[in-house]
């Protein structure tokens, strides 16, 4: 069996080099198939793992062979498969097929559908080492694999400057981050003297007492790599501008799996966590903050996609809150929920995208339901999972165990901002599918809507379909033994927050139906005049945040590379270059091809050795 | 030593040099430079045997063989390149074939 584990990233890479090395000669069904196929097998092999996992729960561990190997530094190219990385192992690979399968639909007719499928390959070789990773070396060379293919993804349409700046902003700002990782590890690496995570986690509690500075210190940086990567406050501007790549990547790398690499990290590393409860803490609050201010903005976006990527953001802030309260299990129960329902949304949201003639803006369409039925469906069924309805969607049971461990870990704090985060995805969730789905067709795109059609649309839609449902919270993550156990609490009180939270969720609905079907045009008055069209511009602009980077950074950088362009030493070395220049210049005058001059040239060089022959004699 | 000097036979010998020298620098016809690189060969054969002679040594008369037979090569070679610049571009002048220039 210990040859399916590599055989899950070995063949999406496979598919890489197949597609690359084509150099373009392959078509568009071919691309396509080699595409999904790598995939679709890779799918199997965890398939098959899953299988063997719940027979026998057990680590395994494969190691191919030493990476490097300097003194005691040795990290291996080594594989491990437990709980948690075979749960992310499943959602990657499942629903990285069925989004592999919908860009087959979605991507028809583009230019350059080998080089997509390539990167999305490519996307899902990296996504896999970063989970199967057993040492964080590894984890680092997948997190930055993932970083390039979002970056080369997001720039897909490269012809459009604005894509290419958006792929420049989301690999800087990740950046950012990841360069807190780095030096998370080599500060772990010196006081720990391995990068392996089982070692590390053995060594780390036998080192430090639970809050000493240097561990505080690691948390803290590793906790820095994993804003980055997952989009949390203050790095978070990068993903809703991400949006301008094809919307299968949207699904896949900024919805369902790269954005959720940073709460794997910090699951995968709660024990170091643990020792460090400030940051652990910290990672609450930031969670907590994220998901009120993304909650807000996207109150106040008019793109489709937009509001999906703020929502996106929101929920991951539901996930470190969840890490924040100690409850990693359901953080990544959470995570896997939100992969299937966010996946179901973007995929729906392509379909209308597409349907609609590459319409995207929401106060262009309307009037939808009518004629796109499924991505109808996708939506209502997605977003009431997103709003967490009770009883029948994923959301609610994931979004639920977070509100209550929270509760029973004695965070009111965070509740309370989970349980206002629950109201404001209500009210965002109708008021997307209100204005994209009811009322009038706004624009000649929403009036000739074309319904997509054919099983590479039909399939991934209505099987996310089922997954956003109940169904899919019936898969447990088999997390017992890896995470630490959840916090117990009276099954009074938890009774008790789960009406509450319904009662939250459903209001919310209640109000946005009232607020978006009833009073439009008393919405769009407070919102065109005085207050409260400032207040919707600051949120439509997500509080501000670009702006301040734009002023505080990012100009103050483009200065001094301007005030550094002339560069007075380097005026120096310039000199240089004049001088060979102007010699050049003036021997290339004497190369004249007439004979005549070279003779003359001949005569009084002779003339002037004999002279100086005679005269130094 | 009777005869001519080896003075005069030095001046005779710069004299015919610099003629040669002047034309080669001055001339543009292919013929006239062949012609003024013979003069020259001959002034520095003249030397030769001119200081032959002064010092009684057969190697001045051995240098002029030398000097006739680099001669000879000098003008198969330098006639041949007339023949093709006659032919390839219809004049003898030697600036109409600077195209290579740097």
């Amino acid at each position: 069996m210990s040859f399916l584990l590599p055989l899950t990233f070995l063949l999406p890479l496979a598919g890489t080099l197949l597609l690359s090395l084509s150099r373009g000669r392959l078509g568009e069904r071919a691309s396509a198939a080699i595409g999904t196929a790598s995939v679709g097998l890779s799918a199997l092999a965890t398939a098959a793992l899953i299988a063997g996992y719940l027979e026998a729960p057990e680590r395994q561990v494969v190691t191919l062979w030493t990476w490097v190997s300097v003194g005691d530094f040795q990290p291996t190219l080594g594989l491990a498969l437990d709980g948690l990385s075979l749960t992310l192992l499943g959602v990657i690979t499942g629903v990285g097929l069925l989004i592999h399968l919908f860009a087959a639909w979605y991507m028809r007719g583009e230019s350059g559908i080998t080089r997509f499928y390539a990167y999305m390959n490519l996307f899902v070789f990296s996504m896999v080492l970063l989970v199967l990773g057993d040492n964080l070396l590894l984890l680092f060379l997948g997190w930055e694999g993932v970083g390039l293919c979002s970056y080369l993804l997001i720039g897909y349409y490269y012809r459009t400057a604005a894509n290419g700046w958006a792929a420049f902003k989301a690999f800087i700002v990740t950046r950012v981050g990841d360069v807190f990782l780095a030096i998370g590890l080599f500060l772990l690496f010196r006081e720990l003297g391995t990068l392996n995570i089982a070692q590390l986690l053995e060594r780390a509690p036998q080192l430090w007492a639970e809050g000493a500075p240097t561990v505080e210190l690691a948390a803290l940086l590793l906790l820095g790599g994993a804003l980055g990567k997952s989009a949390q406050l203050p790095l978070h501007t990068w993903l809703a501008d991400a949006m301008a790549g094809p919307t299968p990547v949207s699904a896949l790398i900024h919805a369902a799996t790269m954005v959720t690499a940073g709460v794997y990290l910090i699951a995968r590393m709660h024990e170091l966590f643990l020792l460090a409860p400030d940051v652990l803490l910290l990672t609450g609050v930031i969670g907590a903050l994220t998901l009120l201010a993304a909650g807000f903005a996207a109150l106040a976006q008019t793109d489709i996609k937009r509001v999906l990527a703020y929502s996106t953001m929101s929920q991951i802030g539901y996930m470190f809150l969840a890490l924040g309260a100690g409850a990693f299990d359901a953080a990544i129960f959470h995570l896997m929920t939100h992969a299937f329902f966010k996946a179901l949304l973007f995929l729906s949201a392509g379909a209308v995208i597409v349907s609609c003639h590459h319409e995207q803006d929401m106060r262009r369409l309307g009037g939808l339901w009518r004629k796109l039925p499924l991505a109808y469906a996708g939506f209502v069924v997605g977003g009431a999972a997103l709003a967490a309805l009770p009883l029948v969607t994923a959301g609610f049971y994931s979004k639920d165990e977070i509100l209550w461990q929270a509760l029973a870990a004695g965070h009111g704090g965070l509740l309370v901002a989970g349980l206002v985060g629950a109201f404001l995805t209500s009210i965002y969730t109708l008021r997307l599918i209100i204005k994209t789905f009811h009322g009038e067709a706004k624009s000649d795109n929403a009036r000739h809507a074309e319904a997509g059609q054919g099983l590479a649309h039909g399939v991934p839609l209505i099987v996310l379909m089922v997954l956003s449902t109940f169904l899919g919270a019936w898969l447990t993550p088999p997390l017992a033994g890896v995470l630490p156990d959840p916090h117990e609490g009276s099954a009074g009180w938890h009774t008790a927050l789960e009406i509450v939270a319904s009662l939250v969720a459903l209001g919310g609905l209640a109000l946005a139906a009232w607020l978006f079907l009833r009073r439009r045009k008393w919405l769009a008055e407070q919102t065109s005049q005085g207050w409260g069209a400032r207040l919707w511009r600051w949120w439509h602009h997500a509080w501000g945040f670009d702006t301040a980077y734009d002023r505080g950074l990012v100009r103050p950088y483009w200065r001094t590379v301007h005030a550094l362009r002339s560069d007075r030493v380097d005026g120096l070395f310039g000199l240089v270059a004049i001088m060979v220049r102007m010699t050049h210049l003036g021997l290339s005058w004497t190369q004249t091809g007439k004979l005549r001059f070279y003779g003359l040239s001949m005569v009084g060089g002779a003339t002037l050795v004999i002279l100086v022959l005679a005269l130094v004699r | 030593m009777n005869g001519v000097p080896l003075d005069h036979a030095l001046v005779l010998a710069s004299i015919l040099f610099t003629l040669g020298l002047a034309g080669l620098m001055i001339r543009r016809n292919m013929v006239f430079v062949l012609m003024s690189l013979e003069i020259m060969l001959n002034a520095a054969g003249l030397a030769f045997i001119a200081g032959g002679t002064a010092w009684g040594q057969p190697e001045g008369q051995a240098m002029f063989l030398l000097v006739i037979t680099l001669a000879a090569a000098e003008a198969s070679v330098g006639l041949a390149l007339l023949i093709q610049l006659n032919q390839r571009f219809k004049t003898l002048d030697t600036d109409a074939v600077s195209r290579m220039r740097g």
